[in-house]
């Protein structure tokens, strides 16, 4: 029996605030060396309280109410910051989720990486530059000697993870918490962090202890899964099995939400082959104007159409030009040239008046709710607002036109007074459609709708919106980068890539034979493909090849 | 600057969500003893402003003879001034006059600036560019320079001199209101009201302005004390109200060349403009925490 590198025995923490809020509430669990243990949850699950509370970063406002920490057989519960100082990175380093945030922008990243060796005295001058070149070599950053001089600013987000990855890696420690370590970058960037810690732990042995709301990524990556909800512990076993036969209702609902995992649920696919499209986009080219003269062409010549009635997805990472081409579609940006065509109106040439009843058929759902909602308005007024901008509407019908939508998007009369920073982020995305359909348009664009939304909510919203199409006979242009939803709710699919549209058809074709090798790479790139390619046994060692149909 | 530093760091929070009703249970219950005291020092200088009968007997512009330059006692508060007029009750009187006067320069400022700064902020384009390079000159022009200027031009009064302050105040209102507006406007609901069908009066109406002013309404509490500073200012330098008003600009002066005798005379009214001047700051942070 060896000793865990981590043992959390009965840990409680909370946080004061208006209300005492306790995050974690007795949780235990152990990591032995090598292995990696995957820590799942939801938001407010508190799955970071806990990888703070191992390394002493909790904030200000929280605390250790009990329990104990146990690192390599030590407790270092009530160590002072200055004892953990010398554990932390040396022992036990973690690789935090916003790589922006956690650099320091006037430092170089050569020196940023030194500095852990100085600090903890592992290495000075000479020899400390060239382990500083030696870490950056093997996260697999190309020409680490012009990197090492680099800001990060002058990085991309996957680089600059590379980088916080070499900090964490610096001393060899025993165990490593990698907190969200993906969830900023995009899916073909994740797959190769996710391989670089994988291949880094198999080198050193190092144990990891993964903190993720992504069940695919945990269902690839660990051995060991333990899923959480309301700072208790859910379930906890081999990733495997778990998979196979989860046993609490919580990880049964989970694993059922979690697109990536679940089959394809659209059965009944609708092609309506000889009726006219009700979106048409032909060529679509989009310029932008750079500060030094310059032109940069964010979207190249993209052409589509949608079917009325059915979905079409827009696939591609950012910078990829998706945004720029639906906001074309929503009338919000001038094409440079082609034609967008939307119920026979081309929306290249609206303006004033005609650009406003243009809008009635055409909505946008935005990727953030609270955002897209004015913080000082009721749900109401939020809902009602469309309504007062076109031929008027009687104040009794405009209540109960508000009241029937609300009840149709899922919501309780109860919400409509309520303002959108007292409710969830489901009910607040429930409330940005419910505005989208009061005009009862003919087109709903979805720019990321789903994406800031925990699993089960998302599954919640996506289970609304196939509901919405079904009932009202809505068409949809959905924008995403995550693969796995496109596939379950889209009938076509455009896969965009720096501007161009590299692949197009329906979603059956897309996937199953994708003609660009970029499509490929996503596909292969989503989480959760090992586990259903290889049936039960997830082996992180091996890549899966094909696709299932 | 000192007043933007103050706003820039409480614009920052300003963008959150208002607070629910158990935060301002909350506020109202830890209302500091700064700001009770602050709005008491307002108060008593707006009754000053309104019945000064109640608080003195004694006539503000008539001496009484023999009775020059008294020191503080029973019968004259704060002593009296060369003429042999109280100078409790000039303090008193000439509240109405450094306050209408403050009051008028604020609310000048508060008019074009903001209005400028709606207009910069949401039109956009030239129109921005056009007026905010205006509002540059304004700036780079200092700002008792453009009050004397002004004041030249109209002549010399109470109401001249608000407006000369009024209109160096301009500048700062039109710069906070246009950041809040173009703020407000790249956000999410603002297009997502525009993409509903809005017309651009109505989202700037319905979304724009109550998101945008909250700030400004913080600014104006703390460019009224600002504005009472720069009208005493004038009135010291002789371009104010007209001798023998009692304005508080005006009380220092006059009892400037009594200062090695009757130190009172410049000290009492000085005292009551920085008290008031501290006062309207203090009521100014405590609206941006409130926005905040």
């Amino acid at each position: 029996m060896t000793t865990p590198i981590l043992d959390i025995r009965n840990l409680r923490v909370s946080y004061d605030a208006n209300v005492p809020h306790c995050a974690v509430n007795g949780v235990s669990l152990q990591v032995f060396p090598g292995e990696v243990v995957a820590l799942v949850g939801e938001s407010g699950s508190g799955k970071t309280s806990i990888a703070q509370a191992v390394i002493g970063v909790l904030q200000g406002n929280g605390r250790v109410d009990g329990g104990a920490i146990l690192l390599n057989g030590t407790d270092i519960t009530r160590w002072s910051q200055k004892r953990l100082d010398a554990v932390r990175g040396a022992v036990v380093s973690l690789i935090p989720q916003d790589p922006t945030g956690s650099l320091n922008p006037v430092m170089t990243i050569g020196a940023q990486v030194r500095e852990i060796l100085t600090v903890h005295g592992k290495a000075r001058g000479k020899a400390a530059d060239r382990r500083v070149i030696e870490l950056l070599t093997k996260v697999g950053l190309s020409q680490p000697e012009v990197r090492a001089r680099q800001y990060p600013h002058e990085l991309s987000g996957g680089m600059k993870q590379r980088v916080l990855i070499a900090i964490a890696i610096a001393l060899e420690p025993a165990l490593i918490i990698a907190d969200e370590p993906t969830s900023a970058l995009d899916v073909t960037v994740q797959k190769r962090i996710l391989d670089l810690i994988d291949e880094l732990r198999w080198e050193f042995g190092t144990a990891v202890l993964f903190v993720t709301h992504d069940l695919g990524v945990a269902a690839d990556r660990s051995s060991r899964l333990i899923v959480l909800k309301g700072g208790e512990i859910q379930e906890e076993g081999a990733t495997a099995d778990i998979l196979v036969a989860p046993q609490s209702a919580y990880t049964q609902r989970l694993l059922a939400d979690a697109p990536s995992l679940s089959a394809p649920a659209r059965i009944v696919r609708r092609s309506r082959a000889g009726e006219t499209p009700l979106v048409a986009v032909e060529n679509l080219i989009k310029d932008f104007a750079l500060p030094d003269g310059g032109v940069q062409r964010a979207v190249d010549g993209v052409s589509f159409g949608i079917d009325p009635g059915t979905t079409h997805a827009i696939v591609g990472e950012s910078g990829s030009g998706k945004t720029t081409t639906i906001r074309a579609v929503a009338g919000f940006e001038r094409p440079t040239s082609g034609r967008i065509l939307i119920d026979g109106l081309d929306a290249r040439t609206l303006k004033g008046e005609t650009l406003r009843q243009f809008r009635r058929k055409v909505q946008l759902v935005y990727q953030n709710p609270l955002a897209s909602l004015d913080p000082r308005q009721s749900v109401f007024s939020i809902i009602e607002e469309p309504l007062l901008n076109f031929a008027p509407v009687a104040r009794d019908e405009r209540a109960r036109r508000v009241a029937a939508i609300l009840d149709r998007v899922g919501l309780t009369q109860a919400t409509l007074a309520r303002r959108p920073h007292a409710l969830s982020g489901g009910q607040r995305q429930r409330i940005a459609i419910a505005r989208a359909l009061i005009l009862e348009p003919k087109l709903v664009i979805l720019d990321e709708a789903v994406s800031a939304l925990d699993v089960t909510v998302q599954a919640q919203i996506l289970s609304l919106l196939a509901e919405l199409q079904a009932d009202l006979g809505l068409t949809y242009l959905f924008v995403s980068h995550d693969l796995a939803v496109v596939r379950q709710i889209a009938d076509s699919v455009s896969v965009m890539h720096e501007g161009r549209q590299v692949d197009h058809g329906s979603v059956e074709a897309v996937f199953e034979r994708p003609t660009s090798a970029y499509t490929r790479d996503l596909i292969e790139a989503i989480p959760g493909r090992r586990r259903q390619s290889q049936g039960a046994r997830p082996n992180p060692s091996e890549t899966a090849e094909g696709y299932p149909a | 600057m000192t007043s933007f530093d103050i706003l820039d760091r409480r614009s920052v929070p300003a963008s959150a969500a208002a607070p629910s009703s158990v935060a301002r249970f909350r506020v109202w219950r830890g209302v500091s003893p700064s700001l009770v005291l602050a709005w008491l020092v307002l108060a008593t200088v707006l009754l000053w402003a309104m019945a000064p009968g109640l608080f003195t007997a004694y006539n503000p512009v008539e001496g009484v003879p023999g009775g020059q330059l008294k020191a503080p006692s029973a019968a004259h508060l704060l002593g009296t001034d060369s003429l042999g007029r109280d100078l409790f009750s000039r303090i008193v009187h000439g509240s109405v006059h450094s306050l209408t006067g403050a009051l008028a320069a604020v609310g000048v400022g508060l008019l074009a600036g903001t209005t400028i700064g709606i207009l910069a902020g949401s039109v956009g384009g030239w129109i921005d560019d056009l007026l905010m390079r205006l509002v540059d000159v304004l700036l780079s022009i200092p700002t008792l320079l453009v009050s004397l200027s002004i004041i030249i031009l109209l002549g010399f009064g109470t109401f001249n001199s608000a407006i000369a302050v009024g209109a160096t105040a301009i500048a700062g209102f039109a710069r906070l209101t246009r950041s809040e507006v173009v703020r407000v406007r790249r956000s999410d609901y603002v297009e997502a009201a525009f993409g509903s069908g809005g017309s651009f009066v109505k989202v700037l109406w319905r979304h724009i302005l109550p998101n945008s002013l909250t700030s400004v309404v913080a600014f104006t509490a703390l460019q009224f004390g600002w504005a009472l500073l720069q009208i005493s200012t004038l009135g010291f330098l002789g371009y104010g109200a007209p001798p023998p008003t009692p304005e508080w600009g005006l009380l220092i002066a006059e009892g400037r060349n009594y200062l090695a005798t009757a130190w009172w005379l410049t000290a009492a009214p000085g005292l009551i403009v920085v008290i008031v001047v501290l006062s309207a700051n203090r009521i100014s942070q405590s609206f941006g925490r409130a926005g905040s």
